[in-house]
C-alpha cells in the first residue's frame, strides 16, 4: 500500500514540475508581447508553485540539481545582460540617426548598422585624432616606466636584503592609505614649478611608480624559492640578471596583469588631465570626451560615437585578458 | 680540489648553529654531511657555497683562502632539495643557463649540455618543461645543470628528500655513478644514515653543530667514537644495556652479572652502557655463570634468520639469532657476545671507553 502511495506521488510530482517548468516558459516568452499581463504574471506564479510542489512530492535529486543549475544560470544571464546593456545601447545608438535617437518607444536596433555619420561628424567636430594619440603616448609611457619601477621595487623589497627593509615597505603600505584626491594638490603645485603643467610630461610624471602593483609583484618574487636565486648566483649570475633571466620571465602572469591594470587606470584618467591639460590638442580621450559634451549639447548619437571610440580599446584588451585580470588580482592578494 | 675547513663556526645571534668544525675532503671524494635536522650540516654547505658569510675559521680550496669569496667566485655546483629548476625554460635551457652566464659561446654550450644531459641519462627529455618531468627526472637535470660548467666542488643539499623510498635507491646509486665519472669533489647532505653509508667515501657525522666523527663508513660504525655515533647508525639501531663494570663483569642494574671480554678497560664501578649490535650476540649451548642469562620476549622471523626480543636483567633488547637455535618466546637461552659490535660507553658524558 505504501509503495503504491508513494510510486503516485512521485508520477504527481513529475506531472506538476512539468507543467510548472512549461507555463514558467511560455509565460516568459509571452511577457514582453501580451497585452493580458496579469494572466501572465499569474501563469509565472503558478508555474514556480507547480516547481516547487513538483520538487517536493518527487524526491529525485537529479532534478533538484538541474533546476539549481537553472536558476544559477538565470541569475547570472539576468547579471550579465545589466552589465552588458549599457554597451550595447551606446554602440546601437552611435549608428543611430539623430531622428532615430528621439523616436518613443525607443528602438532596440539602428536601422542601418553601417551608418558610419556620426563617427565622420564627431571626428570633424573635435580632434579625437589628437586625443587618441595623446592618450596613447600617455598610457604607454606611464605604463612602460611603472612596470620597470615595480620591477625594481619588487626585486629590492623580496630580494636584497638591507637595514630597515620591512619598516620602509610597511612605510610604502601605509601610503596607499592616502586617497589620490590628497595628493593631488601637492603634485600640482609640483608640476607648475617644474613648469611643464600643460604638457603630456605633466600626464606622465606623476604616475611613473605604483606601491599597489609594487606589492602585487613582491609577494610573487617572495614565493620564488631560494634555491633558484643561489643556483644562478653560483653559476655567476649577478642580481641584474638574475631578475631579468629568471624572475620576469617566471612572474609573467603578474606582470601581464599588472601592466592590464595599469593601462586601464592611466586610458580612463579623468581628473588629473582636467587640471594639468588647458590646451585644446594637449588633451586626451576621456577629457576630450567631456568637452565635446558641452560642445555637442543634445546630440546624443555623437556623443555615443564618440564614447564608443574612447572605451573600444580596453573592452579590446579586457576580451582578451580577463583572466589574467581576474586571476592576478586573487593571487597578488591571498599572501598577506 | 682538497677542501679544507678550519675551525668553520657559524652564529645566528644567539644560536650557534656550528662550532669549531675542521675537516679536509681529498681530491675526487665524495664526503657526506650526516646528522639529525638542525645540526648545523646544511649551514656547513650553504658556508662553503658562500650563501652564508663565515662567523669564524677558514675555507681553504686548494690551499686558496675562499673564506670571503661571493659564491660566483668559488667555481661550485649546487643542488637542492627541491631541485630549483627554472620552470620557464626547457632542460636544455636550464643546463645551458650556466654556460650562457659565463658566456661560453653557443655551440659549445648546447655540446656541452648535450653531453651533460647524456651522462645523467636526460638525454631524450631536452625540450621539456620542469614541469613535465618526474622528481627524479628533474633531480637528474639539477645535477646535469650543476655539472656542466666543471665545478670544482658539487654540493648536494639533501637531494633525494623529496623522492620516494624506492627512486631514493636509485638515484643515490645515480648519484655515485656520475660523481665517480667526473671525480668531482662532492659534499652530500642528509639526514639518513643508510644513504650515507652506502655512497660515500667518508662520513662527517654531526651533533648540535659539533662534528662527532669523521671517518670511513664502515669505521663508523665498526669504531664509533662516542654513544651519539653509535646510536645513529646502524638499523636496527644498537642496544644500550645500562649497568656497572665490575673486574670483567659487566653487573646489570637488578643485580645479573656476566662475564664480557675487554671491559676491563673500564675503572671497576663506573656507571656504563654497554652497546651492542643487534648482530653481535651468539647463542650458547652451556648454562654458565659467566654468560648472559636471558629471557626471550618475543620472535619475528625475518627468512634467512630471525630477530629476538631479548630481556636481560631489567633491560629490553634485540638480537639476531640464527634459526638452527628452534627459539621461542619465553624460552630461557644463554648468550654470550662477539668482540666486534660492542661498545663501552661512560653513562655520564657519552664517552667510549676503549
Amino acid at each position: 500500500m505504501k509503495n503504491k502511495n508513494k510510486k503516485e506521488q512521485r508520477m504527481l510530482g513529475t506531472i506538476l514540475y512539468v507543467l510548472g517548468v512549461m507555463l514558467i516558459i511560455s509565460g516568459s516568452i509571452s511577457l514582453p508581447t501580451s497585452l493580458a499581463r496579469t494572466i501572465v504574471y499569474s501563469m509565472l506564479a503558478l508555474g514556480v508553485v507547480f516547481v516547487a510542489a513538483g520538487l517536493y512530492l518527487n524526491h529525485s535529486y537529479q532534478t533538484k540539481l538541474g533546476t539549481l543549475k537553472a536558476l544559477q544560470y538565470f541569475l547570472l544571464t539576468v547579471g550579465a545582460v545589466i552589465m552588458v546593456f549599457p554597451f550595447y545601447w551606446m554602440i546601437a545608438s552611435a549608428f543611430k540617426t539623430s531622428a532615430e535617437m528621439n523616436f518613443f518607444p525607443p528602438t532596440m536596433f539602428p536601422k542601418n548598422w553601417l551608418n558610419f555619420d556620426n563617427f565622420y561628424i564627431a571626428f570633424e567636430t573635435a580632434p579625437f585624432g589628437r586625443y587618441f594619440m595623446n592618450s596613447v603616448i600617455t598610457c604607454l609611457s606611464s605604463v612602460t616606466l611603472t612596470t620597470f619601477t615595480t620591477i625594481l621595487g619588487a626585486f629590492a623589497f623580496s630580494r636584497l636584503n638591507f637595514p630597515g627593509r620591512e619598516v620602509l615597505f610597511s612605510l610604502l603600505l601605509s601610503m596607499m592609505m592616502v586617497p589620490f584626491e590628497m595628493l593631488v594638490i601637492t603634485n600640482y603645485t609640483t608640476i607648475v614649478k617644474l613648469g611643464i603643467n600643460d604638457t603630456l610630461y605633466a600626464l606622465v610624471l606623476p604616475f611613473t611608480s605604483s606601491i599597489f602593483y609594487t606589492y602585487i609583484l613582491r609577494n610573487f618574487f617572495q614565493s620564488i624559492p631560494d634555491g633558484l636565486y643561489w643556483s644562478a648566483r653560483v653559476d655567476g649570475c649577478n642580481n641584474w640578471r638574475y631578475l631579468w633571466k629568471v624572475m620576469v620571465p617566471i612572474a609573467r602572469p603578474s606582470l601581464v596583469t599588472i601592466v592590464l591594470l595599469n593601462a586601464m587606470a592611466s586610458w580612463n584618467s579623468f581628473m588629473w588631465p582636467l587640471l594639468v591639460i588647458k590646451q585644446d590638442y594637449n588633451r586626451t580621450l576621456p577629457f576630450g570626451l567631456y568637452t565635446f559634451t558641452t560642445e555637442v549639447g543634445a546630440n546624443n548619437e555623437l556623443l555615443m560615437a564618440a564614447s564608443s571610440v574612447v572605451v573600444m580599446p580596453m573592452i579590446i584588451l579586457f576580451l582578451f585578458a580577463r583572466k589574467q585580470i581576474v586571476g592576478g588580482v586573487a593571487r597578488g592578494g591571498i599572501k598577506g | 680540489m682538497q677542501v679544507e675547513m678550519q675551525g668553520l663556526t657559524k652564529h645566528f645571534g644567539a644560536t650557534k648553529a656550528v662550532n669549531d668544525f675542521s675537516i679536509t675532503l681529498y681530491d675526487g671524494e665524495l664526503v657526506c654531511l650526516l646528522g639529525p635536522s638542525g645540526c648545523g650540516k646544511s649551514t656547513v654547505l650553504n658556508m662553503l657555497a658562500g650563501i652564508l658569510p663565515v662567523t669564524k675559521g677558514k675555507i681553504l680550496f686548494d690551499g686558496e683562502d675562499v673564506t670571503k669569496h661571493p659564491p660566483e667566485q668559488r667555481g661550485i655546483g649546487l643542488v637542492f632539495q627541491n631541485y630549483a629548476l627554472y620552470p620557464h625554460m626547457t632542460v636544455m635551457g636550464n643546463i645551458c643557463f650556466p654556460l650562457e652566464i659565463q658566456n661560453v659561446p653557443k655551440a659549445e654550450r648546447i655540446r656541452r649540455a648535450t653531453e651533460m644531459a647524456e651522462l645523467v641519462h636526460m638525454g631524450d627529455y631536452l625540450n621539456r618543461r620542469p614541469k613535465q618531468l618526474s622528481g627524479g627526472q628533474q633531480q637528474r637535470v639539477a645535477i646535469a645543470r650543476a655539472l656542466v660548467k666543471n665545478p670544482r666542488l658539487l654540493l648536494l643539499d639533501e637531494p633525494l628528500s623529496n623522492l620516494d623510498a624506492r627512486l631514493r635507491l636509485e638515484m643515490r646509486e645515480e648519484i655515485r655513478r656520475i660523481q665517480l665519472q667526473t671525480q668531482v669533489t662532492t659534499v652530500f647532505v642528509t639526514h639518513d644514515q643508510e644513504e650515507a653509508m652506502s655512497i660515500s667515501d667518508h662520513i662527517a657525522l654531526m651533533k648540535d653543530g659539533y662534528l662527532q666523527q669523521h671517518e670511513k663508513p664502515q669505521a663508523l660504525y665498526d669504531e664509533p667514537a662516542n654513544q651519539f655515533v653509535a646510536d645513529f647508525l646502524g638499523n636496527p639501531p644498537i642496544n644500550n644495556l645500562e649497568g656497572t663494570a665490575q673486574g670483567d663483569r659487566f653487573v646489570s642494574n637488578d643485580g645479573s652479572s656476566f662475564v664480557c671480554r675487554g671491559i676491563e678497560v673500564v675503572p671497576s664501578g663506573t656507571k656504563i652502557n654497554l652497546a651492542i649490535r643487534a648482530e653481535s650476540f651468539v647463542m650458547e649451548n652451556e648454562k654458565a655463570d659467566s654468560f648472559m642469562k636471558c629471557k626471550i620476549i618475543s620472535v619475528y622471523q625475518l627468512g634467512k634468520e630471525e630477530m629476538a626480543q631479548v630481556e636481560f636483567g631489567g633491560n629490553i633488547f634485540r638480537a639476531y639469532i640464527s634459526l638452527e637455535n628452534n627459539i621461542k618466546a619465553g624460552d630461557e637461552v644463554y648468550l654470550s657476545l662477539k668482540d666486534r659490535g660492542v661498545f663501552f660507553f661512560d653513562k655520564e658524558s657519552g664517552r667510549r671507553y676503549i
